[in-house]
Parts: structure tokens; C-alpha cells; sequence
């Protein structure tokens, strides 16, 4: 088959994304907040902080601590999943904080926290750079001084054609996985993981796709950061 | 050297304001050459400097600030107090009270756990953490009013040029306004209807900070809403 007529499990073309929502500011409870719909993927990500370190032993005395907590709710998939943490959602935690922590500012809170909880209320593949995303939307919403944005974006391998933005199928039972976050300003990766088998090559094509992906995702960052002050902006040019 | 946005744009984190020699601002940073900002908000090109305006900040404390807290807890001869900031503050026993610590004083009748106070910032210790005292007027306990909370970034869109938004609310409504720059304001008023009031037009000034004849058209929501009210 050529490579124009060969289309994915959704329909979609080799290079393309799935439709993207991000809002911020959903949480009033939170410091900061932002949810974001990929494609069938529901995440909400709450940030809290920075704030006083409990527990204090646990404090750094130079820079804070980024703490993030991943979960999927029962309901998420099918069928049901457990709903206490797993060793999967631990290590997502991990993952979120190493690709989050070189966009902020640590060292101007010393001794203090900041906290990001991303639950996955909906899942459908590539939930942990969709909550990557939100989490750098909820970060910025929540006054904490940032490098830059973070946009993350999976690619991969499927049939023998490399593709951008795998759902779950393709996930499943695609030959290879390629999660990438990225700082588009600053122009550096910060999460780069591989699951499957790859060429050299395939995998700088891989990874050059999935940074392409960031690019757009970060321009729907910006949007939806923007949206909730140009909304007041035009309401209130429309009252005078 | 050159300027990437048009004065008062909002910008958000990472994007480059400026490239050239410029002093970089309020929440700004500079690498290579180029200034970036660190917060959702709006740029200024200031003489000789860029900063932006942040829309959402967290309050970091500063000597000299009026803040609004709350007693969390007590050590000896000490209470810590959350003022809405990264770490707690501290209050110690010859800040808050004219009588010299003894082992026979028990703090708690003189301050308790969960007590409101409205407190000055006087000193940044070693670790930063900042020292209040709540002797002075004005200052102390507070024994009754509502507080609401904002965004402390927006607090001086509350007090206004010269506090001209502040005072036309405290001339409108006939209220007492507190207002801690930590973010918590505390009101006071004759009647709940008018605390209710003032509620809604602290709103109006968080949702509406970045937009411009702010004082004037929380003036007419003033009147608006008086004139409901009178009918």
C-alpha cells in the first residue's frame, strides 16, 4: 500500500494529532488547575503550592520539592481498574516530575512543596504526556514562575510506518513507543522514553515527529491560557 | 535589539519579551541575551526595563507588608501563623504583647490555634522566614468580619492609583476594609447585605484586573447594584 492511502485504526494520517481541548482554571479550590481532552483521553490536573513541606524531613533546604501524583480512576478504563496506585502510576508520578522540574523555578522556595495531582478520568493511550501538558497549563495558572511551557507527545511504530499520537490500540499492538516532552522556547527535551523496538533512525524520526507534535500542542497551551482573560476582555468592551 | 510584543500583551511563560540590552524586570528572567517571562500576565517595555504584570502569583512576603493569618500552632514563646505563603510566619510572645515572656504565661488565652490576625511583616530571618508583629494599630486580633481571599498579584488593582479604587468602595458602602496584601481581605460592615456587596466587587476586580477603567465601571456596578437594592 502507498503511504498516502494507508490510513490508521481511527482514520487518521500518519502525521496527525488527535483533536485537542485545553481549558485552564476548572479547580476554584486549587491554586491551579487545567483540563484537557486527547482525543478520548480525559485528564484534570490540581496544583497546590508552593506551601509549607509536610513532611519536614523530607524538605530540601536549597530549592522545593515537586511532588506529582498520576492516578487513573476506577472508571477510567474497561474493564474496571483497581483503584488504589500501582507501580504503573507511581512510576508515571516520577516521569511527570522529571520532565516538569527543569521548566520551574525550584531554587525560589526553598523548604517548600509544590504539589501536582493528575487524575485520568478517561484513558485511550498517551495519558501520560496528555497530564505532562495539562500539568505545565495548571503549573503556569497557579503563579509558579516557569522556564517555559512543557507540550509532550508520544510517537511511534505501527505496521512499519512511523506515526504521530498513538491511541490505545495502536499502543497495544504497535511495534513502537516514543513519549517525548519538550520545552519549544528553550528548544530541549525533558522526558524521552522508548517501549518497543526501533532503528537508530527510526527512533530520530520518532523523536523529530513527536517534537513537531509539541510545537502544535504548545500553541494550544498558549490559547487556552490566554482564552480565560481575552473572554473577559471582549465582554467587557461588548458592556461599554 | 528589539521588542517581540506590543506594550500591555499578555504573555505566558517562555516567551521572549525582549533581545538586547535591557534590564529584565518583575517576573522575568534572562539567558543568552534575551529576556523571557516567567508568569501568565502583561508585558510592560518600561525606560530601560521589561517586566510583566503577573495575573496569577503566589504572595511571597516582603518587610513592611499588612497580612492576614491564621495560628496554626504554638511553640515556646512563639505562634506559627500561615499568611498564605510558601512558609509560615512567626510570631513571637514580645511582638504581640507588652508583658515579657515567663514560663507562667499561657499563650493560648492571648492567642489560640485557628485565630485570625491581622499582622505586619517586621523582619525576614536568616531562612527567610518572616517575623510579624501585631503591635501598632490596626493590628491584632480579629474578632469578627468576613474574609474572602484573591489572587495576591491582583491587590493592587483592589487598592487602585493612590488607593482611588479602595476609597471610592469605603466611600460608597460606609465599610471597613482590611486589606492584607497576602491576598486575604478582611471586611466589616453594618449589614450582611453590603459585606455580600463588596464580596462580588472583589470578584469583579480579580476577573476584570487586566482590563482598563476598572474604578470606573465597578462605580456603576456599585450604583447598579444599590439601585436594586433600594427599589
Amino acid at each position: 500500500m502507498s503511504e498516502e492511502k494507508w490510513r490508521r485504526v481511527d482514520g487518521r494520517a500518519w502525521n496527525e494529532l488527535r483533536p485537542i481541548k485545553i481549558e485552564s482554571g476548572v479547580l476554584p479550590n486549587a491554586d491551579g488547575s487545567a483540563y484537557i481532552e486527547m482525543g478520548r483521553n480525559k485528564i484534570i490536573v490540581a496544583v497546590y503550592g508552593p506551601r509549607e513541606m509536610h513532611p519536614k524531613h523530607l524538605a530540601k533546604p536549597d530549592m522545593a520539592v515537586l511532588r506529582c501524583r498520576y492516578h487513573m480512576s476506577p472508571f477510567s478504563t474497561h474493564p474496571r481498574r483497581s483503584p488504589g496506585p500501582s507501580r504503573r502510576d507511581t512510576e508515571i508520578g516520577m516521569v511527570m516530575r522529571y520532565a516538569l522540574e527543569p521548566a520551574i523555578f525550584l531554587e525560589r522556595f526553598p523548604r517548600a512543596s509544590i504539589d501536582v495531582y493528575a487524575e485520568v478520568l478517561q484513558a485511550d493511550g498517551g495519558t501520560r504526556c496528555a497530564s505532562i501538558t495539562a500539568a505545565a497549563v495548571a503549573l503556569v495558572d497557579a503563579g509558579i514562575p516557569m522556564r517555559d511551557l512543557v507540550a509532550a507527545c508520544a510517537a511511534g511504530k505501527i505496521e512499519g510506518h512511523i506515526i504521530l499520537d498513538l491511541n490505545d490500540h495502536e499502543d497495544k499492538y504497535g511495534e513502537a513507543d516514543v513519549p517525548v516532552a519538550y520545552m519549544p522556547r528553550l528548544n530541549k527535551v525533558t522526558l524521552l522514553q522508548m517501549d518497543g523496538v526501533l532503528s537508530p533512525d527510526e527512533l530520530r524520526r520518532c523523536i523529530e515527529l513527536a517534537i513537531e507534535g509539541c510545537q502544535h500542542i504548545y500553541e494550544l497551551q498558549r490559547e487556552a491560557l490566554k482564552r480565560k482573560y481575552e473572554e473577559v476582555v471582549e465582554e467587557v468592551k461588548e458592556g461599554e | 535589539m528589539s521588542a517581540y510584543f506590543e506594550n500591555r500583551a499578555i504573555v505566558v511563560p517562555g516567551d521572549i519579551l525582549y533581545e538586547g540590552r535591557i534590564r529584565a524586570g518583575n517576573n522575568t528572567y534572562r539567558m543568552g541575551g534575551r529576556v523571557y517571562a516567567t508568569h501568565v500576565g502583561l508585558v510592560e517595555y518600561g525606560r530601560g526595563v521589561v517586566s510583566v504584570i503577573a495575573l496569577e502569583a503566589g504572595y511571597m512576603p516582603m518587610v513592611g507588608d499588612i497580612v492576614i493569618g491564621y495560628v496554626v500552632d504554638i511553640d515556646v514563646g512563639q505562634w506559627i501563623v500561615d499568611i498564605n505563603a510558601p512558609m509560615n510566619a512567626i510570631l513571637k510572645v514580645p511582638d504581640a504583647m507588652e508583658v515579657p515572656f515567663t514560663p507562667e504565661l499561657v499563650m493560648t488565652e492571648f492567642l489560640d490555634i485557628g485565630d485570625t490576625i491581622v499582622a505586619k511583616v517586621v523582619d525576614l530571618d536568616r531562612r527567610r522566614t518572616p517575623i510579624l508583629s501585631i503591635l501598632g494599630g490596626e493590628l491584632g486580633k480579629v474578632d469578627e468580619g468576613l474574609i474572602v481571599e484573591m489572587t495576591p498579584s491582583k491587590v493592587p488593582r483592589l487598592i487602585g492609583k493612590k488607593g482611588s479604587m479602595v476609597s471610592m468602595i469605603l466611600k460608597e458602602t460606609g465599610c471597613r476594609l482590611v486589606i492584607g496584601e497576602n491576598g486575604r481581605i478582611l471586611i466589616q460592615c453594618a449589614d450582611r447585605e453590603d459585606e455580600e456587596l463588596i464580596v462580588s466587587i472583589i470578584r469583579k476586580i480579580e476577573r476584570e484586573a487586566h482590563t482598563t477603567g476598572l474604578t470606573n465601571r465597578v462605580h456603576e456596578y456599585i450604583m447598579r447594584m444599590r439601585g436594586v437594592k433600594n427599589e
